[in-house]
């Protein structure tokens, strides 16, 4: 070993919270030697928005609106979330037969819109700058509009409630959601042409971010980041909440765990979102969109008091993870507990051990295949 | 100075096109106002909707979102500004290059929005810098968005082009996190607190004094004074903090 020429320094450097590929007001603060990332410390809390402490100051079916902002690119998931757990809290209230299809019809829209979205931001990271994005977002204006049709707003939908889901689909929903559903294939394909097998991306991407087996079972990972490491798990498959067990569907797997699997375990779950929305659009019977005790709950919420003690824990398959809502009473309107797993907060807490040894670069895009929205993280 | 508008049109036949220097440089820079790219919460993902293929804020001259406020000549702040953020939102401001411009996209960047209550939100990103355009909705769908950028548009042309660079906006004072919530708690420059009209305490016939008793004693008249409620306060409607009834009791005993 020779003496070093020149005398070297481990620099400090801070990314974020203004910074164009943070997804959001996220901050990094690197210790690099050279260009290779030696630690790095996240810092959390600039969205910090209070969501469980004003669900505590208000009543169950309140804080429907509130879970929308909460991962906001998937409203219709976090109000099923928080649903099953007031189900749950209320000592099981049946949800009809097709308000379960348009809830499980409305989850797979919000995993492909959240996937076509995520790959098209993690692309602009990986520097094919605004194409991707444009074709993503072009794909999911479509189903945006579906959402606005049913529950009349684009984003923040408040749609789905204890007992079933706010109104039924307008005339018109089921047929434009079969058109759109068939199309989708085809610009998955167009997508995965440009991007699966090109060299760049592969270069890019593989061998970089990489998440063993273990390290994701104890950093309790859930979600595709989990499946792209290899493990078999999925809320639909373990807990099979809703009528999801009627569905065939495959659950795709990784083999190496890094961000080229991330990004091909999501491609892979939109093709199975599709085959799952194909079966719901054709078997959803007609009937009512929500149950008499569950409309008796969203019409007067104040009468709604579990009895003192009372714990409920809603989890689903959220397109990040494992989402779930834990809900504890002491007999009043108001829970007394208001819990939020958000998954995107967890799976963000290997980001050090996915980036050290990877250069500078590597870490925006090993934070973009995470897949991490503020408002869920920070809350 | 206005041309006359038949010997404008005269002169247009003849393929001479005549305009103020004003009309000329305004239409050029309300064409070219490039945002910064900044999202905060919510509202930025309509943001990048607006700036996406459908809505193609290109056909506006903002598709250039700069990175660093050093370029940029319009602020969106498109989200939910915490306590913890709100520095950072004014310091970008600070960097910003003249003339600047702000877009307070939705309701919570304007007012708190459905987080008001919030003790970690600000209520209202104008408390610290100067806002030009307020955007309503939660979040502002992308033609509300692009409705507002025609607003500043029509503001930036309604002004002369000398008068606009002569005006400074300057720097303001960055807010600091404070033992109570940041400190200052607004910028008198931009924003005072509401004060209410002074009531003229009329004299009140007294033959028809009413059965509740107003309280006694000074405030009567101008200055400071106590209201009261005549009953119990609760319920739905409440005012913030009217329904707290001291720390709940665990319902699975003491902790």
């Amino acid at each position: 070993m020779t003496e070093p020429l020149l005398d070297t320094q481990l620099l400090e450097v801070n990314l974020g919270p203004q910074h164009p590929s943070t997804h959001g007001v996220f901050r990094m603060q690197a210790l690099l030697d050279g260009e290779t990332i030696v630690k790095l410390k996240p810092v959390m809390g600039y969205l910090h928005r209070n969501h469980e402490q004003l669900g505590e100051g208000m009543t169950y079916i309140a804080s429907f609106p509130f879970t929308d902002r909460l991962d906001y690119f998937c409203a219709m998931t976090n109000n099923l979330g928080l649903a099953l757990a007031i189900e749950q809290l209320a000592g099981g209230i049946e949800v009809p037969e097709r308000a379960q299809y348009i809830r499980v019809i409305m989850s797979e829209l919000t995993r492909l819109v959240n996937h076509t979205a995520v790959i098209g931001f993690l692309l602009n990271d990986m520097g094919a700058f605004g194409t991707p994005l444009l074709y993503a977002f072009r794909e999911r204006e479509k189903i945006l509009d579906l959402f606005e049709m049913a529950s009349g707003s684009r984003m923040m939908c408040n749609y789905i409630r204890p007992g079933g889901v706010r109104e039924d689909v307008p005339e018109g929903f089921l047929e434009r959601a079969s058109r759109i559903v068939a199309e989708y294939p085809r610009f998955l394909d167009e997508f995965e042409a440009l991007l699966t097998q090109n060299e760049i991306i592969r270069q890019r991407a593989q061998h970089v971010g990489v998440l063993s087996k273990e390290l994701a079972i104890n950093a309790s990972i859930t979600g595709p980041m989990l499946r792209a490491s290899g493990v078999d798990y999925d809320i639909r498959k373990v807990d099979g909440y809703g009528i999801y067990p009627r569905f065939a569907f495959r659950i795709p797997l990784g083999t190496v765990g890094d961000v080229y699997d991330r990004y091909y375990v999501r491609i892979l779950e939109m093709r199975e979102s599709v085959a799952i929305l194909q079966q719901a659009l054709k078997e959803i019977p007609p009937g009512p969109s929500i149950s008499p005790k569950g409309l008796q709950l969203v019409k007067s919420p104040r009468t709604f008091r579990p009895p003192k003690g009372a714990e409920a824990y809603g989890r689903i398959e959220s397109p990040k993870g494992e989402l779930g809502f834990f809900l504890a009473s002491d007999g009043s309107p108001q829970p007394y507990r208001y819990h939020v797993r958000a998954p995107s907060f967890i799976n963000l807490t290997v980001l050090e051990d996915l980036c050290l040894g990877h250069k500078v670069a590597d870490v925006i895009i090993i934070l973009g295949s995470i897949d991490i929205v503020m408002g869920e993280v920070d809350r | 100075m206005m041309v006359d508008e038949g010997l404008k049109s005269e002169l247009r036949k003849q393929g001479v096109y005549v305009t103020t220097w004003d009309q000329l440089v305004n239409w050029g820079r309300s064409n070219s106002i490039w945002p910064l790219q900044f999202g905060l919460a919510c509202c930025a993902i309509e943001m990048i909707a607006t700036a996406a293929s459908r809505y193609d804020i290109a056909r506006f001259g903002s598709e250039i979102f700069r990175a660093s406020p050093r370029q940029a000549d319009l602020m969106i702040v498109a989200g939910t500004v915490t306590k913890k953020m709100a520095p950072q939102v004014v310091r970008l401001y600070n960097q910003m290059a003249e003339p600047k411009y702000v877009i307070s996209m939705g309701a919570c960047a304007t007012s708190g929005g459905p987080f008001h209550k919030g003790y970690n939100v600000l209520k209202g990103i104008d408390r610290y810098i100067p806002v030009d355009v307020y955007i309503p909705g939660c979040p502002p769908t992308p033609e509300a968005l692009l409705d507002g950028l025609m607003r500043l548009q029509e503001r930036i042309k309604a002004r002369p082009f000398k008068a606009a660079m002569d005006e400074k906006q300057g720097e303001y004072a960055v807010p600091a996190y404070g033992d109570r919530g940041l400190l200052p708690r607004y910028n008198p420059g931009v924003w005072r607190p509401p004060t209410l009209p002074p009531v003229v305490a009329t004299a009140t016939p007294t033959s028809s004094a009413s059965s509740s008793t107003p309280p006694s004693g000074p405030g009567l008249g101008r200055g400071p004074r106590r209201l009261y409620f005549s009953g119990p306060v609760g319920g739905m409607f409440a005012p913030h903090g009217a329904s707290w009834r001291g720390p709940r009791a665990c319902p699975w005993g003491s902790t």
